[in-house]
């Protein structure tokens, strides 16, 4: 497992990168890299933007698929209402509200736990089969 | 403080040119904005062609910024074509939900420069005709 700490901008460029350089070491093909490095980029920078700091752990999944997780864990904030947050267009910071659906469309697993006060995690994954 | 991006500018004739060669995070997107806007009321150009061929990844931060930057460049009288987007780029940031819609885009540097002009000399044209 490979663990990127998130604390500045440039962190959110060293976790995409090191995203789609994995994904192209198991076999995943330019357009799915692609799709995983935007949404690696999207959920670091939620980290960044709203809980100033946490962490990127990347690893590959066996079973019952072989593919790609990526977690994203932070102490901040918390989310209060996930179903809000996961709705296109929504944003409590006047952004474009685009980040969390996105990148479950672009992936074939996103679940968010979140505890108000606590902080957050978000794990992606996506398979090669 | 950074105070510019650090990416080079370059004029050609009425027209800006800029490629971004690496992968740059949102600082860096920020300050190129304001790099753009700040040449484009120095020289009074009339277009930006900014090359992003280099960029493996194009995130919702980077597009809506590249978005900005061209509504204010228009602005400026200025026309901003992004060029040399590619295909697998342009699926994944529509699947992400960005349509980077009143966003000229053009396959490639000649393409780019062939449109700043055309739309340059239709411009002058529709002066004429005022
Ligand atoms: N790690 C997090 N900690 C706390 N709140 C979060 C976190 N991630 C997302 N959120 C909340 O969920 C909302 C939706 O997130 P999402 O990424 O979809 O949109 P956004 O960040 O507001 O805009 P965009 O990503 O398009 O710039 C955010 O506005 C924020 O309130
Ligand atoms: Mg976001």
């Amino acid at each position: 497992m490979e663990v990127i700490p998130i604390k500045e901008e440039s962190d959110i460029v060293r976790a995409r990168v090191a995203a789609k350089d994995m994904a192209q070491k198991m076999g995943f093909g330019l357009v799915d890299q692609t799709r995983i490095s935007t949404a690696v980029s999207e959920l670091a920078r939620n980290v960044f933007v709203y809980a100033r700091e946490g962490q990127v752990h990347l690893e590959v999944l066996n079973n019952p698929h072989n593919g790609i997780r990526i977690t994203f864990i932070d102490q901040g904030p918390g989310i209060p209402d996930i179903d809000l947050a996961m709705k296109d267009g929504w944003s409590s910071s006047g952004s474009m509200g685009k980040g969390l659906p996105g990148a479950k469309r672009l992936m074939n697993r996103l679940e968010v736990k979140s505890e108000a006060g606590k902080g957050t995690t978000v794990i992606i994954e996506k398979w090669l089969s | 403080m950074l105070q510019s991006s650090a990416i080079p500018i370059l004029k050609i004739g009425d027209f800006l040119l800029v490629s971004i060669q690496y992968d740059i995070h949102d600082k860096i997107a920020e300050l190129l904005q304001q790099d753009i806007l700040k040449r484009i009321s120095e020289t009074q150009a009339k277009g930006v062609l900014v090359d992003i061929s280099a960029l493996e990844t194009v995130d919702s931060f980077i597009a809506r910024s590249l978005a900005d930057t061209a509504a204010m460049a228009s602005i400026l009288d200025a026309e901003l074509i992004i060029v040399g987007m590619s295909p697998t780029v342009a699926t994944t940031l529509t699947e992400l939900g960005l349509t980077m819609a009143g966003v000229r885009a053009a396959v490639n540097l000649d393409e780019g420069y062939d449109l700043l002009k055309a739309s340059l000399g239709q411009r002058v044209v529709d002066r004429r005709n005022r």
